[in-house]
């Protein structure tokens, strides 16, 4: 091994920061999946009849689905039956208001660095911070509401707003789209449901922090984003969880609807516990997360950094149905150690003179795989599409693996589809250069790093962007190579 | 400041440095001459601290520590600035939030304080008139689609930001028009000192008309074969190597 690769692996095997987790009593489903465990998460929620019904549905579904195996990972299968598919801190009763919400439970998001009291919070930013299966409460709902924008939990929205909900949820991603779309169609517990109406530009960033604590529990939220006519909103979402020697899943689905001339600036910084330096535990991250630019000049913009998991599987798409509408996907995604990550975009034109633009940006280090997958759709009505697609992968060491699969689907010839990809190392030379400026190596790797995922990165909100740097570096601390 | 001793050093096994030895003092300019593949870059590569070169006997002390002891970013902390014969490019990574690293990790070893951003862009702008460098140059990605004479510009101005005391020059002529040589030679110039020692790698006797040596080292076949002030320059310049290739080969015998 080369001097280079052992400074590499040295700085790639740092510690998970968030590993810790706290004692909190639990209301929690008894361990296993049947339709009475669906009714019992159903009936918790106090949920009406058409819910549950979708529900049970969407698990018959589900039954008689298989597990997909296309995607470029490996794991042992995960037994379904052994999860439990709900826990939620046990409170008193409802809060009402974060006053009202367990210290204990807040002192989890302080640790995490989220305040949830709304005096100490960055200025502009709402959150709703999800523990386990349930939402534990929403800030600057108050100044939102104002506005007529809706900022809650999902299980608040289903009762306050049962119209809304009923109209778009599964619209975007069926209960039927896929394996873990269905299971959490049939299982969810809670997430996030953002509704901003016509006209409204919406003023702060709303953010949801999605953090696992129990053992053998299986998160399954749900987000809804719903963008009215000439609306905008940036969503930001936040996930760690406790280091544990199982894996657990996080099956998650996301839906965005953006109508006519609206935009939606959704950002993910995905830190999940990835399993230990010997690759034990992890998170199983299988997520669906799909937009729709329904109306024309709609504009749907994803970026993602994804430091975290065990095993990634993700893939937040664009279906470009209104005409001149604009899907753009940003996503860095850094895999250390064993960890594997399958992720990348789908775009669907559809409509005419839409645009897509794809700018992926892989760091493999230690002995992980990173693939991207991506799709690039042109359907026969959608003149004039353009789509422009960039994948880049950095390598670190010589144990770890980075792989393409584009796919590209055109039926209408006036489309103009470009792919661009390249492959580079840290070299060493770049590294001599910084520590020969008085930079230290782990500092010369975070650098160049963050160099190489600037594009990404710029898309991100301030705050977020420090934080997203600050990860890149940590993941990747003792990998230099 | 700086004393060589019989140093040797290989890279995958085949020599290269054959025992150089060399004193530089405080305030002086020392240029290193030579033919090609005389060992010139070697010397000033393992004096930085590249790892691929085995030392293999000598000892290199600076400012009486034991430079060959320190790992490369120590080096430079003490004092030692190379400046490259070919800059590396670090795409999205801009001059000047990579100087501002290097700067404030630099002063952290040295026990000053860190700069904050005002008085980091102060100190810059007034450095960067030292080498005429054009901020917009400094906000892009470091060396990236940088002309030849940008690039050594780039790095005369790191070394200005930097304050090194012994400043290595590694073939900086190369690739340089002659306004390029005079802007980049004015800056090294302004830049010497009492306190500091700078040493000129050339192949060329043109570079150190502009940056007058004390010393004129000759390198050849991994050996300090010839000394001599700047006239020996001159007449390398007029007579080629060959004579004195002949000279050392007799020697040798």
């Amino acid at each position: 091994m080369s001097k280079d690769n052992q400074i590499l692996e040295e700085f790639t095997s740092k510690e998970y920061e968030h590993g810790w987790s706290v004692n909190y009593e639990a209301d929690e489903a008894p361990i296993g999946l049947n339709e009475d465990i669906i009714k019992w998460i159903s009936a918790k929620k106090e949920e009406p009849q058409w819910l549950l019904d979708w529900r049970l549905k969407a698990f018959r579904h589900w039954q008689e689905m298989t597990e997909p195996e296309w995607a470029n990972v490996t794991y042992p299968k995960i037994d379904l039956q052994a999860l439990r598919y709900y826990s939620a801190p046990k409170q008193a009763k409802k809060p009402k208001s974060l006053d009202e919400i367990d210290p204990e439970l807040l002192q989890i998001y302080e640790r995490l660095g989220i305040s949830l009291n709304e005096q100490k919070r960055l200025q502009g930013i709402a959150v709703d911070a999800v523990l386990d299966s349930v939402s534990v409460g929403t800030t600057f709902k108050e100044t939102l509401s104002k506005l007529g924008i809706i900022f809650c939990s999902f299980s608040e929205a289903v009762q306050e707003h049962p119209e809304l909900v009923k109209k778009y949820l599964g619209s975007v991603v069926p209960m039927t789209d896929n394996y873990y779309a269905a299971l959490n169609s049939a299982v969810f517990s809670d997430g996030s449901f953002c509704y901003i109406p016509s006209g409204v530009r919406c003023p702060m960033e709303l953010s949801t922090y999605f953090r696992i604590n129990a053992a053998n529990t299986g998160q399954f939220e749900r987000t809804l984003i719903v963008a009215e006519d000439d609306s905008y909103v940036s969503y930001l979402e936040g996930c760690t969880a406790p280091q544990r020697d199982e894996n657990q899943l996080h099956a998650a689905v996301v839906e965005i609807y953006a109508a006519k001339n609206a935009e939606v600036k959704y950002s993910t910084v995905q830190n999940w516990f990835p399993g230990d330096k010997e690759g034990k535990g992890g998170i199983y991250n299988f997520v669906t997360k799909r937009g729709i630019c329904a109306g024309d000049n709609s504009k749907i913009s994803w970026t993602q950094v994804e430091t975290g998991s065990a095993v990634t599987w993700k893939y937040p798409s664009c279906i470009l149905k209104g005409d001149n509408s604009v899907g753009e996907f940003y996503s860095v995604a850094v895999t250390n150690n064993y960890q594997q990550a399958d992720t990348g975009t789908k775009m669907i034109h559809i409509g005419k003179n839409t645009k897509s633009r794809i700018v992926s940006k892989g760091i493999s280090a230690g002995k992980s795989q990173n693939s991207y997958r991506g799709q690039v759709q042109v359907m026969k009505r959608a003149t004039n599409a353009r789509n422009f697609s960039q994948c880049d992968s950095l390598l670190m060491g010589d144990k770890c693996g980075a792989h393409t699969f584009p796919y590209i689907d055109i039926q209408n010839s006036t489309a103009m589809v470009e792919h661009e990809a390249t492959t580079s190392k840290i070299g060493e030379d770049q590294l001599f250069y910084c520590n020969q400026r008085g930079i230290s190596t782990e500092d010369a790797v975070a650098l160049i790093v963050n160099g190489y995922a600037k594009e990404v990165l710029n898309q991100l909100p301030m705050e977020f962007a420090v934080e997203a740097q600050k990860l890149l570096a940590l993941t990747l601390e003792g990998s230099v190579g | 400041m700086l004393t060589i001793k019989n140093l040797h050093a290989s890279i995958e096994g085949n020599p290269i440095l054959k025992g150089i030895n060399l004193e530089v003092k405080a305030g002086e300019v020392h240029a290193i001459m030579g033919p090609n593949g005389s060992g010139k870059s070697t010397l000033a590569s393992v004096l930085a601290g590249r790892e691929e070169y085995e030392i293999t006997e000598g000892e290199v002390l600076f400012k009486n520590k034991d430079l060959l002891d320190l790992a490369p970013e120590d080096r430079a902390r003490e004092g030692v600035f190379l400046a490259f014969q070919y800059p590396v490019e670090i795409p999205g990574v801009s001059t000047t939030n990579f100087l501002r690293t290097a700067v404030n990790q630099v002063r952290e070893y040295r026990g000053q304080e860190p700069l904050d951003a005002v008085k980091f862009l102060s100190v810059m702008k007034e450095k960067m008139k030292l080498v005429e460098i054009d901020q917009k140059l400094l906000s892009r990605s470091l060396n990236e689609g940088f002309s030849g004479g940008e690039k050594k510009r780039n790095e005369i101005f790191q070394m200005a930001m930097l304050e090194p005391t012994l400043s290595i020059l590694d073939e900086t002529d190369s690739g340089l028009d002659i306004d390029a040589l005079r802007i980049v030679s004015n800056g090294v110039n302004k830049l010497k000192s009492a306190e500091t020692a700078t040493i000129v790698v050339t192949h060329y006797q043109r570079l150190l008309e502009y940056i007058v040596p004390d010393f004129v080292h000759v390198l050849y076949n991994g050996r300090i074969v010839k000394s001599g002030t700047k006239e020996l320059a001159l007449e390398l310049e007029e007579k080629g190597y060959d004579w004195i290739k002949e000279e050392a080969n007799a020697a040798s015998v």
